[in-house]
């Protein structure tokens, strides 16, 4: 099935929040951002501003009605800064005007006497100083410290993963509008539409059920609008009631790279010991998470690095220690992969490490850990089902894994100029949000007289097709055409309390949420004709393409027929399905449960081609064993693949935030921070789906999809290593991501004195 | 300071008057709400508000991709502005259709600017491959995978039949486009000549300028220089290749006589601009905006181009390598603008080589960018010019790295002291582009890479590595 959406994008015809034709006498907003990444406000000059042309209001923090409180899981994020500012870019002032320009044009005018504080960019400083948020965690399994002795090596080294930039390609925006009472409808662009009527209602101060939160869609969140769409929601509707007026907040895209966080970069420490073969024994990890300003969703992040801390592979000595940094930076947030991939980086570094000690191939180590059924994650689950070997398996035979690594050392042998790498990526990534309470989702269904239906699930389309997959569960589980089916715009006012649309469930608890209100209605259904045909059991009725069968035969009702049958005879049509993931709990106390429905894995493997001269380089292939469960829609699951993947290779390559000492972006702009073009992926990319791999939690046997190919990515920081090595087998190499051309090049040619010292002059390049 | 202008936008005349800064952009989204036009970066490197330019050149209307928040409204004046909106039909096209087909749109936000541009390179002639007719365009959700195999479908659909009758017929474009030549041949008729936006500060191409000041300049009276058609054109003069200062890239990189004097142009182009930008940056913004990475000042050094500067009637000419005086000053006066580049013709010997690195390698502005023309006669260095740009406040000619080479052979000898004299004329800094260290190291490569690639019987990378 097509993505539901696909012919109105191709028109320009689906609407954004700021496509709808703007409500008479809207206003628009811009905000006044802190200067500086640290420092006491001592005085605010708004004044220029509030005379300015077309100005209706300058807000600051003292005019917030209710609490000056966003923070998700901490209270500790103003909406709009009080006395302290703490990172570039924080919110301080927020003007209302007649137009953007003069919204923007007022801004400017805008000025802050400020007395600097100490800026902290790096989460090792920040911890040293004791600048952390929440407490430390361990995770721990078997005894670490007594492995060590049993070990042939043991190799220490640390790893510098840098950040990520969303880049959804819709920058964050609401339009907030006065109803009448207090009432407050917001159109945001979130993928948390509980958490911005939350927000909302408790900035303004008035109850939840008067604030009405509606999300058609959103250009692109992959977690950049978990939580941090509720900022500018909040604001937009602050404005609107103080102007009584419909206000709209859009970032341009300048803004949105320097007032909002990121991917968290993580600095870390590790130590593994391995026996001579390559049988890794112990491992121990030190994740310093660089959390930013505010807590936001960071110690959910770092708990799920300490969750995938070992990816797919089985080690029974673990120790892993982690802590969320607290630096004068934007909050960085969700990312694709939720801190799973900066846990999966250093243990696939430490496993190079032992590799390149041992003088094994570095896929050899990888193979021989990975896990087994029945194995003990450092968490306390056991591997069911697991499908870590399987998918190596898979992989190494489609794709003709020794084949590979012979061709490969052929041409590097013969090659001077250029060398070749690959790697071999396998990941392994839990199912569920990790606060179990999460785990729970609703659906409200009607079904119309015509036979058409309307769905809402607590679910956000954000382009990853949950739409669509809603469509599909409603019109298998009805029996009925998919065009007879609408998903809604998900709002708060029709299903309460979504969780966000993230953690890769959306489909997982959404799907399920919309079988169980087709249950409900589909057994009126049922029961109604036992009724009237006065059959005894009414499961002996089932729908297939709109037909009524009874016991498989046709007996002359369509859908239509049954609806309009059902309504006369006051059938209620209607119904709200509920579903809360079964069986999973942890305990944060000991660290230890079963927190995941399941596990996604996978196997990938990556080519590169690196031009040793110039320390440029080509993805020449990507090919992917992928673990599905059964497909629900082809189409839509493998564009899930292709697109983390893309994003995944983008991190470990050319994606490059750089923050000045005194924490400024430097990439601030789409012109210096850039993303993955149509010339960068391989044109030979290769996914294959697992057969036969039924996920019993469902929908239909379908696995979640969204965050897991994002990792395969990693792998192509390992396969720049592979060839880089081949140019330069002498050196060890350090473990920072991204592998910009920059770092390339300077590892080819480390330690050669090929640039003499020149007197530098002053000038600019 | 409102300019009228008339132009027709979609299938409908429109006379209006506008600021002349105005990006199209918004002109597009606020006023007209045509919302399909999406804005996602404000400075070229999205694609997502791309729309089709038509204009009559020569004997036909021919249409152009552009991204339209760096083009001033202006310049709309007179032509076909296509967008979205434009291009649907009762029925989708088959580039419509098989995007959705493929798969190859998510959250749809990047859609509807490929729609326009694989359809803008339909009607280009299906010239330029899919992955080029998508250069310009970023897409965070699929991977590209998708969008390459539905611009393949699309493609084969036309079946090679790009002329306007058949893609109508085909379904690509409505109707209303076969009426479109003479619509604007008639518009073109009424207009006032050469009378619009020529006070204020200069916009050539406006690729760079509107990305440093797009929040001053709509409000600011621009001089549209793109109007002025005595400012395009390439043509032989006095041995000199004479290129007038709005010439686009892509007109540059087009033109047989441009080809024949560097082979390899196209390539330099695909390193340098994606194709809606090429479609607008010109050859005398590059130069005037003085920026140290200024990929055509970077080559135009190389080949000892000569600037034409006109002062109202007063005309002189200045040589490229002596116009950059600091960062970002030029000789050049204040009411002074560049008219035209003089490029010598070669010596037959002649070779020609551009380098660029870049974080992302095609359509990302330099870490350090390179050209060389080289003449050997006799076994000998007979001229020489060598240009780097990203290490210095300018873009940088190495006078005296360039002498040094005159009259030597071209031996790996002679190369090593090349590279290494070379970097007592560089001083790059720190930037977010890399590291001083990096730059002087990346220097030296692409110095090294215009032999290797240039002179590969007598230049090889393994002569300069001692074995690690």
């Amino acid at each position: 099935m097509q993505h539901l959406d696909a012919a109105l994008h191709t028109r320009g015809a689906s609407c954004y929040v700021d496509d709808v034709r703007p409500p008479e006498g809207m206003c628009y907003a811009a905000v006044y951002g802190s200067p500086v990444a640290h420092g006491l406000v001592r005085a605010l000059h708004l004044d220029a501003a509030r005379t300015a042309e077309g100005v209706l209001a300058v807000l600051t923090a003292s005019d917030i009605p209710g609490e000056n409180q966003i923070g998700p899981i901490i209270e500790d994020e103003p909406l709009l800064a009080e006395g302290t500012v703490h990172f570039q870019g924080q919110p301080v002032a927020l003007v209302v005007a007649t137009t953007p320009e003069l919204a923007y044009r007022a801004v400017s005018l805008i000025t802050m006497d400020c007395t600097p504080l100490p800026v902290i960019t790096d989460p090792r400083e920040a911890f040293a100083r004791g600048e952390i948020i929440g407490m430390p965690r361990t995770f721990a399994m078997g005894d670490v410290d007594a492995a060590w002795a049993a070990c042939d090596v043991v190799l220490e080294g640390s790893c510098d993963i840098g950040g990520q930039e969303h880049v959804y390609l819709e920058t964050q925006r609401a339009r907030a509008i006065p109803m009448e009472g207090d009432g407050m409808r917001v159109y945001a662009s979130t993928q948390s539409p509980y958490a911005g009527q939350r927000m909302v209602a408790r900035v303004l101060g008035i109850p939840n059920h008067a604030v009405e939160v509606d999300v058609k869609r959103l250009g692109g969140g992959f977690g950049g609008k978990e939580d941090q769409a509720t900022p500018w929601a909040c604001l937009a509707a602050l404005a609107a009631r103080h102007t009584g007026r419909p206000v709209e907040l859009v970032l341009r895209r300048a803004e949105d790279l320097r007032m909002t966080g990121k991917r968290h970069p993580y600095v870390s420490d590790f130590k593994i010991g391995a026996t001579r073969d390559g049988k890794i024994l112990a491992y121990e990890a030190r994740h310093y998470q660089n959390a930013g300003a505010t807590a936001d969703l960071s110690p959910a992040v770092l708990e799920r690095t300490l969750f995938h801390s070992t990816n797919s592979y089985f080690i029974p000595n673990t120790r892993i220690f982690g802590v969320s940094c607290r630096t004068n930076l934007p909050p960085n947030t969700a990312f694709r992969g939720f801190g799973g991939p900066q846990g999966m980086f250093v243990i696939e570094s430490a496993l190079a490490k032992v590799a390149e000690a041992l003088g094994l191939p570095r896929e050899a180590v990888q193979r021989r850990n990975l896990l087994r059924e029945h194995d003990l994650f450092p968490y306390g689950q056991r591997v069911e089902d697991g499908r870590a070997v399987r998918t190596w398996n898979e992989a190494a035979d489609a794709f003709d894994l020794p084949g590979l690594a012979r061709s490969v050392a052929a041409y590097n042998a013969s090659h001077f100029a250029h060398k070749r790498g690959f790697a071999v990526m396998p990941v392994c990534f839990g199912i569920s949000f990790t606060s179990t309470f999460m785990n729970q989702a609703g659906a409200l269904i009607h079904v119309y007289t015509d036979g058409s239906v309307g769905v809402t699930t607590g679910g956000v389309e954000m382009g990853q097709g949950l739409h669509t997959n809603v469509a599909l569960v409603a019109s298998r589980a009805f029996g009925i055409r998919p065009a007879r089916i609408k998903v809604e715009s998900t709002n708060t006012t029709r299903v309460a309390n979504m969780s966000p649309s993230a953690a890769s469930s959306t489909t997982l608890l959404n799907g399920n949420a919309t079988l169980a209100a087709v249950g409900q209605i589909l057994t009126r259904l049922k029961r109604f004709l036992a009724g009237e045909l006065g059959v005894e059991e009414p499961e002996r009725f089932t729908i297939v393409d709109e037909v009524v069968l009874l016991d498989g035969e046709a007996i002359g009702w369509t859908w239509p027929r049954l609806v309009q049958a059902a309504y006369l005879n006051r059938i209620d049509l209607s119904a709200h399905g509920f579903y809360a993931t079964p069986n999973i709990h942890f305990d944060k106390t000991r660290e230890q449960g079963r927190p995941f429905a399941y596990h996604v894995y996978g196997t990938a493997v990556i080519e590169v081609l690196v031009d040793c001269l110039r320390g440029t380089y080509e993805v020449e292939g990507v090919r992917i064993v992928h673990d599905l469960g059964r497909a629900l829609n082809r189409r839509v699951d493998l564009g899930q693949v292709e697109g983390g993947l893309a994003q995944g290779l983008g991190w470990m390559t050319m994606e490059d935030l750089r923050y000045a000492g005194d924490g400024r972006l430097l990439s601030h702009a789409l012109a210096t921070y850039k993303v993955p073009d149509v010339y960068f992926m391989p044109d030979r990319l290769e996914v294959r789906f697992l057969e036969h791999a039924d996920e019993p939690h469902g929908p239909y046997g379908n696995k979640a999809v969204g965050e897991p190919p994002l990792m395969y990515g990693i792998g192509v920081f390992f396969a720049l290593r592979h060839a880089i090595r081949a140019f330069r087998p002498d050196l060890d190499l350090p473990f920072v991501a991204p592998m910009t051309p920059e770092r390339v090049l300077m590892q080819l040619h480390t330690g050669w004195p090929v640039v003499p010292a020149v007197p530098a002059r002053t000038g600019a390049g | 300071m409102m300019h009228e202008i008339r132009f027709i936008l979609n299938d409908h005349d429109v006379r209006t008057a506008v600021p002349p800064g105005l990006l199209v952009l918004d002109f597009l989204r606020r006023r007209e709400r045509a919302t399909g036009t999406k804005e996602g970066c404000r400075e070229g490197d999205c694609g997502a508000c791309t729309i089709l330019v038509g204009e009559w050149e020569a004997e036909r209307v021919v249409y152009r991709p552009v991204t339209s928040c760096l083009m001033p409204a202006a310049e709309m004046h007179g032509k076909h502005i296509v967008t979205i909106e434009g291009l649907n039909m009762q029925a989708l096209s088959p580039v419509q259709q098989a995007i959705v087909t493929e798969g190859a749109t998510q959250c749809g936000f990047c859609t509807p600017g490929i729609v326009v541009s694989l359809t803008g390179s339909l009607l280009d002639g299906a010239r330029r491959d899919v992955k080029e007719a998508l250069s310009g365009h970023l897409c965070r959700c699929t991977g590209y995978r998708s969008l390459k195999r539905a611009g393949q479908t699309a493609y084969a659909a036309a079946a090679g039949r790009t002329d306007m009758s058949a893609l109508v017929e085909g379904g690509f474009l409505p109707d209303y486009f076969l009426d479109i030549p003479d619509r604007l041949r008639r518009l073109q008729r009424g207009l006032p000549s050469n009378g619009l936006a020529t006070n204020g500060i200069p916009v050539a191409g406006g690729t760079d300028l509107y990305v440093q000041r797009g929040e001053d300049l709509p409000g600011e009276a621009v001089a549209v220089l793109n109007l002025d058609p005595e400012l395009r054109g390439i043509r032989w003069e006095d041995g000199f290749l004479r290129v007038g200062a709005c010439t686009t890239f892509e007109a540059f990189a087009d033109h047989p006589e441009v080809q024949r004097l560097l082979p390899d142009v196209k390539a330099y182009m695909f390193l340098i601009a994606s194709w809606q930008i090429r479609n607008r940056a010109t050859l005398g913004g590059n130069i005037v905006n003085a920026s140290p990475i200024g990929d055509v000042s970077i080559l135009l050094l190389a080949l000892d181009a000569v600037l034409v500067l006109r002062r109202r009637l007063q005309r002189r000419q200045v040589p490229l390598r002596s116009f950059f005086l600091g960062y970002k000053q030029c000789d050049l006066a204040e009411d002074e603008r560049v008219e035209a580049v003089l490029i010598p013709a070669p010596a037959p010997e002649t070779r020609v080589n551009f380098e660029k690195v870049s974080k992302r390698k095609c359509l990302d502005i330099a870490s350090v960018n390179a050209a060389i023309c080289v003449c050997v006669r006799g076994g000998v260095v007979a001229e020489m010019g060598l240009a780097v740009g990203g290490v210095a406040p300018i873009p940088l000619y190495l006078r005296e790295t360039s002498r040094f080479f005159v009259g030597k052979p071209v031996v790996v000898e002679v190369v090593r002291e090349g590279l290494e004299r070379m970097q007592a004329e560089i001083a790059p800094i720190d930037d977010v582009r890399g590291s001083a260290a990096y730059k002087r190291l990346l220097a030296r490569q692409l110095l090294l890479a215009h032999f290797t690639r240039l002179f590969p019987e007598s230049i090889e990378l393994r002569h300069f590595y001692a074995t690690p």
